[in-house]
Parts: C-alpha cells; structure tokens; sequence
C-alpha cells in the first residue's frame, strides 16, 4: 500500500526502488501506468471471455471442451440475438424501468438525506436506524409481500407497479447523508446568514456541492436497476414491461443453452452502461474538487 | 448543536427583518418532516408495510397457492434443529469475512492507484468498472469456464507457475473460495468509485503540509487520507456487509450452494425454502433471524464508527 500513496516525497523508508522513484518522477509515473495495465488486463479477462464466445458458432459455444477464440467471428449472432427475442423493445422497457426509479429515488433520497445529516429533530436517531435496518433485509424476504401490495392496486404488469416499490430505498439516503456530513457547515451558515431559507440553503448550496454524490447515486441506482432480475420477474407478465435481465432468461429456457447468443445478447445489454458510465464518470468523480470543497 | 451558535453580529444585507432567523430554527421539526415526506411516504408503504407483511407470514403455515393456516411460532422452532440453516449461517459468515476485507482492500488500492493524476485515468476507471455493470449470472457462467479444472484458464496460469489448482468448484475446501473471488471482482466497482470520489474530497493543501513537515508517503496516508476517508470507508463496509450476507445469484449459478452445501449460503437457503418446497412461512422465518444476524453487526459497526471515523475536515 505504500507505494500508492499520495505522495511520494518526504522520508520515505530507503531502499533502492524507493530511492530511484523519488528521484525519477517519469519512472514511478511509468511503474504506475504499467500496474494500471496490468491490473485493468486481469480485471477485463472474464469480460473479454464474454465477448469472444458471443461471436463463437453454436456448436463451438456448446462444446463440452471450451475454447474461447471464435474459429470464424459470427457476427450474424448480434442479429441474431435480436430476432430471438424483442431485444431492442426489453432494452427500452430497461431504460424507463432503471431510469424510472433512479429519477424518483435521488429526488426523494436527497431532501431526506440532508434532514438527517443536518436538521434536528426528534426520533432523528431512531427513525435513521430504521431505514438503516431495511437495507439488510434480504429482496427475497418482501417479495411476496410487494408483490401482493402491488397486486391489490392492480399494478402488475404496469410501470407504477414496477417502479415505485423499488424506488425509495434506505440506501440512497444513506450515502447522500455520508456526502452531506463532510460538507463543512460554514458554506449553508453563509447562505442562512443571508436569509437563505432552508429549502433554498439546500437547493442552492448543498445540492450544487453534492453533484458529485448524487450523480455516483444515480449511476449505481441505474446499473444495479438495469441488472434487477428479481422483480422485473416476478412483476412483468408481457413484452410490454419486460426487461433486458429478464429477457435473457429466455435464452437458457429454449432446449439446450445457446451460450453464444445468451452472452451475445448480455453484452449488447452491458454497452448503454459502459457508454453511461464513460460519459458520466469524469463528471461525477471530478466533481467534488470542482466544486470548491477540496481545494487543489 | 454547537453549530446553531452563529458568530456575533455578522454583517447583513438589509434583507429579512431579524426575527426571521430564530423562525428558522423554531420550525426545524417542521422543516425536517417536510424534506423526509416524499422519501419516508415511499419508504413506508413499499418497505415498511411488506415488511411487516413478511412478519406475518412468519407466523403461517402457507405454500403460495392455499390459504394459510396459522403457525404461531413453530416456524421460529424449526430453525433449532435445522442443520442446513446453521451450516447455510457459518458458510454466509464465512463468505463475508472474507470476502468484506478482501473488496475493501482491492477498491480501494485500486482508487489509490487511479487517484495518482495519471494520463487516460477515465479510461481506466471505466474499464475497472465493466465487471460491476455486467450482468451477473451471465458472467457467472463466464467463470465457471474459468474455474474448469483441467482447461479452465485458472489452473492453465496456475500451471504456468508450476502450481497445480485444484478442481475450485466441485472441491469442499476450494469452492467457497472460488465463489469469494468471482464476488469480489464482480463488486469491487462500487467501492472503487465511492473511494474515488472521497480522495478528491481531501484538500491537496494538507498533503502539501503534510510534504513540509517530511512525513513519509505512509505517515501521510496513514494520517491524512484514512482518516478523511474514513466517512466512505464506513459507508462501504457496512454496505459490503449487508450485500455479502445477502450473495445470491452468483453461488445459484455457479454452485447451486454444492458440494454438498459447502457453499449454500443464508438466502439460498431462504430461496429454496420458500420457492422450491414452498413452505413460505419457513422461509420468512429464516429470512427475520438472518436479518436479527446482520441487524447486530451493522449495530456493533455504528458503535465503532464512533471511534473511528471522522466526519469533520
């Protein structure tokens, strides 16, 4: 851990390496990409895997013997994919689902996180404790019980039905409130000074400073929601609401597995996040130092 | 709270008239009530209510599909004499102390090492993300190619090194460990990212005053970024906790809780008890005590945090 950390000048503890890094910059600078490759190159192995069997024909996908590099690239397989099932329809439906409930959730997380990082009031502690405890409630243990909720105003197989059970959860609050206490107070005091009232203290000067927060909720909301088998599951009964998870379940219903386009059709339901993610992150990890709160 | 004492006469605008101020703060119930409204209202009805919906069935005999009949607590007195919950139980804490500090330590060397102001640094935070955003049990089947004992990539490299890797996930010792791997890479995402974003939080200035006094690269991190990353660095771990008594669809996939029930964790057992044989109440049964479980660790991590992590910069 020691030659990550943040600088390296200093007394560091001598030896020959560490002598050398401090004395060439471009050299450590280097050693540091060269881990990133290494790392990033080990991290993406099983991920590149995904993506080479879904170009494989079928048979080669169904070996009893795996072999990972396509003998001829089947490139037919994304169609292919596509016609099996109503990919492009689940991959809409994914997006109102995954976005439907982050939308709610970061804007109704976020006013309660900030009432329970800054505003005193009672049964604060106890009330925080209980939507702590929710999160360590297994989804399997309120399935039935949402599902019978949901099924008594009628909402199965609708987008409330779907959305709304899975878009207040303690989670959000409970990052948003991590963000919020290690913003200084000095910056809302100066806006109450000036006659800010609370509303406008947490709308023009937290939430601008928590961006970065919000953003980082919003992104893991979205992909965790997009990656949501359980529900969507159980809830969704037509090609109307189905999703993208539970579409490729019907991949390993049909006879026999078809490996290739089972992952063919997991890794074109991958690339909208990899492409959301490349967009937002910069933004979101960036943000903070931007923002006025770390200083260079 | 030492913070509602204001500085004494500050210099104000000629804007609200004074008493506005002590309005403020007489309203804070009120106000407070206001911000949690839409989130608690959402909270309750879908959270709260099938909560105590599960509490209910906990005291039924009911398979799903005929009217339920009442248990009393003989559901709660199945757990005593069960052996596959308490195995299913060791094997979940098995799984989370292990897995826990080995997540925790990979986001967050790897947010150290991607907060170093390299070059492409976006390109690699994104790349290092993949595994998170795949879906799960499409990659679990990715590693179970992987894990093949004689052509499985693993052992292939293993062998490179003059190892020979054992048959992971068919092995008593080896399976649960071989589970623990695939969930740490397919999870170490999100740390990273919360660490990231906590590292560019710490003002640079410290670093720099920490580079005057001659502290060493270790002082430094030892005394500066822990202890300021130390609101993330709960945040992550009391999430890991819960995500890992929770693990589910990767050991379904890969293991189906085998060999034997090396690897059946708590809510696969839970799983299998009320979707496979039915027996509805049993399972929330099982799924309160698992809770009660997780409820006093994250307790006794909200005691410690008082010791150890810093909120003020």
């Amino acid at each position: 851990m020691t030659s990550d950390a943040p600088t390296l000048a200093g007394n560091a503890v001598p030896g020959p390496l560490a002598a050398s890094l401090r004395r060439s910059p471009a050299l450590r600078r280097r050693l540091l990409v060269l881990a990133c490759f290494l790392v990033t190159a080990l991290t993406l192995t099983p991920v590149v895997m995904m993506l080479l069997v879904a170009f494989q024909s079928d048979s080669e996908s169904m070996a009893a013997k795996p072999s990972f590099w396509p003998g001829t690239w089947h490139f037919e397989n994304i169609s292919r994919a596509f016609q099996l099932v109503p990919l492009g329809r689940y991959l809409l439906n994914t997006v109102f689902f995954a976005g439907g409930t982050t939308l709610l959730e970061t804007v109704t997380a976020a006013p309660a996180a900030y009432a329970f990082a800054r505003l005193t009031f009672p049964g604060r502690g106890v009330l925080f404790g209980v939507y702590l405890t929710t999160l360590m409630i297994p989804a399997q243990v309120t399935l039935i019980p949402q599902f019978i909720l949901v099924a008594k105003f009628h909402g199965v197989d609708t987008w409330p039905g779907m959305i709304l059970p899975h878009a207040f959860t303690a989670l959000g609050v409970f990052l948003l409130r991590q963000f919020f206490l290690g913003i200084p107070r000095d910056y809302e005091e100066a806006a109450r000074l000036d006659g800010a009232n609370r509303w406008q203290a947490f709308t023009r000067v937290i939430v601008p400073l928590a961006v970065p927060a919000i953003a980082t909720l919003a992104v893991f909301k979205f992909i965790s929601q997009w990656n949501n088998l359980l529900w969507p599951l159980v809830v969704s009964n037509s090609d109307a609401t189905r999703t993208a998870a539970v579409g490729l379940q019907v991949f390993q219903s049909t006879d026999g597995t078809q490996w290739n386009l089972l992952l063919m059709a997991a890794s074109i339901c991958t690339v909208p996040l990899i492409v959301l993610f490349f967009l937002t992150q910069r933004w979101f990890v960036k943000g903070i130092t931007m923002s006025g709160l770390g200083g260079r | 709270m030492a913070v509602e004492v204001h500085p004494a006469a500050p210099v104000r605008a000629p804007g609200p008239p004074r008493g506005r101020r002590h309005r403020w703060r007489g309203s804070e119930t009120l106000a407070a009530w206001l911000f949690l409204l839409p989130s608690f209202a959402g909270f309750v009805v879908f959270t709260v209510v099938p909560v105590l919906g599960a509490g209910t069935i906990s005291l039924l005999n009911w398979n799903l599909f005929s009217s339920p009949t009442w248990a009393g607590l003989h559901n709660f007195a199945r757990l005593g004499p069960d052996p596959t919950f308490w195995s299913a139980l060791g094997n979940t804490a098995y799984f989370t102390f292990v897995s826990v500090p080995l997540t925790l330590l990979v986001s967050l060397g790897l947010a150290l090492l991607l907060n170093q102001g390299l070059r492409h640094v976006a390109l690699f935070r994104s790349l290092l993300l993949l595994p998170y955003a795949t879906i799960t049990v499409a990659v679990a089947f990715v590693w179970i190619w992987l894990y093949i004992p004689h052509d499985g990539l693993v052992n292939a490299v293993l062998g490179l090194v003059g190892l020979h890797g054992p048959s992971w996930l068919i092995s008593d010792e080896w399976a649960m460990p071989a589970l623990i791997v695939m969930s740490v890479w397919k999870s170490f995402g999100f740390g990273m990212v919360i660490f990231l974003a906590g590292l560019q939080a710490i003002p640079q200035q410290l670093y720099e005053a920490a580079r005057v006094d001659g502290t060493s690269p270790w002082q430094s991190f030892r005394n500066v970024t822990l202890p300021l990353l130390s609101p993330s660095v709960f945040f992550v771990v009391v999430t890991s906790v819960i995500g890992s008594f929770q693990v589910f669809d990767q050991a379904l996939v890969m293991t189906n809780g085998g060999p034997g029930s090396r690897t059946t964790t708590l809510v696969m057992y839970i799983y299998q008890t009320g979707f496979e044989n039915y027996d509805q109440g049993y399972a929330a049964a099982q799924s309160l005590v698992l809770f009660a479980f997780i409820a006093v660790i994250t307790g006794l991590q909200f005691l410690l945090q008082r010791r150890l992590v810093h909120y003020d910069i």
